[in-house]
């Protein structure tokens, strides 16, 4: 039980988020990468049951050998399976598969009173659905059961399309998502003006050919960034260098190859502390949704990027599918989905971001809390409706940097 | 050298479930600690994790009569053994053993008579069988009686010492003895502990404990740096030493 009423609690798994979702400052964290043990599994049925700081690269370690991979998987797997939970993580599989938390059949909340409740669709419902993308702001997960998705092998079938504009990457997608399990596109933002937003889609398939192997996973990331590197590192010229020879080192217009699941899910695991590349600045993460028909946001985003000067490393499109998100705070919904890696460059590009959160909210889209550390509180409003319903369901005891920050409630 | 079956004193610790993390495809494991309920969940951990068995043997190794019944239990639950751990112990608080001596000799049976005990008896068992590897977690505490941990620093000096003479006795017997010499190490031992750089994690001392396995070390400090940090440390005269207060 947990009686002390000035310092809110917040559960702190392997701390992989992009913004102050899993900070407390001021405040208990209570650190779960010691509660890491599988507690049942079901090499028939592909049903688990782990304890919520494993990370999802133990858990695969277990699965992958009997056959079975997790359903929704996100850009590392270097993240608890708590964490997936608290922020209703998506993939590149949403159009097919929904969030992590379609896949979670019942997990354990220990409340602050003491109370622990195992939660599901069936059994405290609500709690459930406030649980899952609720920001760990319930409660502490102690323990997670999900079904997990069958494999033939760690093969990934990679079908990678050039395409030369905007439009063409949204239309591809939108016509052959169905064809794929995975699907994305990478955009090269320092395309010119006229062909803004070309780039590649790049869709996979779990191939039924090929080993079925847990080796790479456990290979230890070959480099490493020790130090934050100097902020003039990456400017616009070499983000502008690296998009280019991205988009022009595939010749052809379409390339088929086979690929490990390894470099295909999570290339950035490679390069330990990548993070380090962006200097004492740091990055801004920035994904919003909007709905289908309002792309122009998309293309708004891009050009005004553009225009500013704020090149983006990483740039990724996707489509999410319709199914619906199970969480009351859960960030995925029917639409466009946009991410950028910003290097930090100070209040000018704050403002920029200002005016595209604007539009996103205007065109009925929200930002996605997981990645934030700017948004308003205006803006959170707006964008998750059931905020009302889930202050029932929070846990009072319990509380983070980034809910502070977007309920402007003092700690 | 595949490592088949593989026997951990004080198996809920986390160095210990760190190592036994490295050996677990189709390994079979004993596991003795006092802890029965979290004796289970980490042998169903294991097993669900690819070990082929994991048998469980509940003792409270403060109590030396019982310890016969952990070996018997053992030899009766694997054929051979090819891997011993003995990673049991408790960090004492020196400010408690300063006032009273009864605490202090409580942790010290079970760091020190306890420890040896279970070696002893494990390691008298490979050199009967021939062959096999024993490690025994002693600490970088035992290099030099300090005064804010000398309790705990002496009772691993003990197992240090000891370790260091049953390895050379075993080794005529294709026996190996590795005394593994942790620092700080982010465990729920030290969690009371304020974290500082020269923390490591469980899971990186026992990466260390395995490739001392591999290699067929002697001792091994991990992490390495603590080397050359004690081989100063314990060449320091102790009037200068005792000046650190460390």
């Amino acid at each position: 039980m947990w009686t002390s009423d000035d310092a809110p609690l917040l559960a702190f798994g392997q701390g992989r988020s992009y913004g102050d979702t899993c900070l407390n400052n001021g405040g208990m964290i209570v650190t779960t990468a010691a509660m890491s043990m599988a507690l049942a599994f079901d090499d028939q049925t592909g049903i688990i049951m782990v304890e919520a700081g494993m990370t999802l690269e133990t858990l695969l370690r277990l699965a992958i050998p009997h056959g079975w991979f997790l359903p929704v998987v996100p850009g590392t797997r270097y993240v608890s399976v708590g964490g997936a939970v608290a922020n209703d993580i998506h993939g590149k599989n949403h159009h097919r598969r929904g969030t992590f938390g379609c896949h979670v059949r019942r997990l354990e909340l220990l409340r602050s009173d003491g109370q622990r409740m195992v939660c599901s669709q069936h059994a405290y419902a609500d709690m459930f659905a406030a649980t899952i993308g609720g920001l760990g702001l319930t409660g502490i997960i102690t323990w997670v059961e999900m079904q997990l998705m069958p494999i033939a092998s760690t093969t990934v079938t990679v079908d990678r399309l050039k395409v030369g504009s905007l439009d063409e990457a949204i239309d591809v997608q939108i016509s052959t998502d169905h064809a794929h399990e995975y699907s994305v596109t990478w955009i090269d933002t320092t395309a010119p003006e006229r062909s803004v937003g070309r780039g590649h889609v790049i869709r996979g398939d779990h191939a039924e050919h090929g080993p079925r192997s847990t080796a790479s996973l456990s290979r230890q990331p070959r480099l490493t960034v020790p130090i934050e590197a100097p902020n003039w590192l990456l400017n616009r010229a070499t983000v502008a260098t690296f998009n280019t020879l991205y988009h022009h080192r595939q010749i052809g217009r379409r390339t088929v190859f086979d690929s490990d699941i390894v470099p295909y899910f999570w290339p950035l695991d490679a390069i330990a502390r990548w993070n380090n590349l962006y200097g004492s600045r740091g990055m801004i993460q920035y994904q919003f949704v909007v709905p289908l028909e309002a792309r122009n946001v998309i293309r708004q985003t891009l050009l005004r990027l553009r225009r500013a000067g704020v090149a983006s490393f990483l740039t990724v499109l996707k489509t999410f599918g319709s199914i619906p998100s199970p969480g009351l705070l859960s960030f995925p919904r029917s639409g466009l989905t946009l991410s950028l890696d910003l290097p930090n460059q100070g209040a000018a590009l704050l403002r920029l971001l200002d005016v595209i959160d604007a539009m996103v909210i205007e065109a009925g889209g929200a930002l996605y809390p997981a990645k934030d550390v700017r948004m308003s509180a205006t803006t959170f409003r707006a964008s998750f409706p059931m905020l009302d319903r889930f202050e029932q369901y929070r846990d009072q005891q319990f509380s983070s940097t980034l809910w502070r920050r977007l309920t402007l409630e003092q700690p | 050298m595949t490592m088949t079956n593989i026997v951990i004193v004080g198996a809920t610790s986390a160095i210990a479930r760190a190592l036994a993390e490295r050996f677990i495809n189709g390994a079979s494991f004993v596991l003795v600690a006092r802890d029965a309920d979290r004796l289970r969940a980490i042998a169903a951990d294991l097993t669900i994790r690819g070990a082929r068995a994991a048998h469980v043997v509940q003792a409270d190794l403060a109590e030396m009569s019982d310890h016969v019944r952990v070996v018997h239990e053992t030899c009766a639950a694997m054929p051979s053994i090819d891997l011993v751990v003995i990673a049991h112990g408790v960090l004492p608080d020196q400010a408690r053993c300063d006032a009273d001596v009864d605490y202090a000799m409580a942790t010290w049976m079970l760091n020190a008579d306890s420890v040896v005990s279970l070696m002893h008896r494990f390691v008298n068992l490979l050199i009967e069988q021939g062959r096999g590897t024993a490690v025994v977690i002693s600490s970088v505490a035992g290099d030099r009686g300090r005064a804010s941990n000398y309790t705990y620093g002496a009772a691993k000096a003990a197992v240090t010492a000891y370790a260091s003479g049953l390895r050379t006795r075993a080794a005529a017997h294709g026996v190996h003895v590795i005394t593994v010499k942790p620092g700080f190490v982010d465990t729920p031992m030290t969690s009371h502990l304020k974290k500082n750089p020269l923390f490591a994690s469980a899971g990186h001392v026992a990466g260390d404990i395995a490739r001392a396995i591999a290699r067929g070390s002697a001792t091994v400090y991990t992490p390495w740096f603590w080397r050359p940090i004690m081989s100063v440390i314990k060449a320091l005269p102790e009037r200068i030493f005792g000046k650190l207060r460390a």
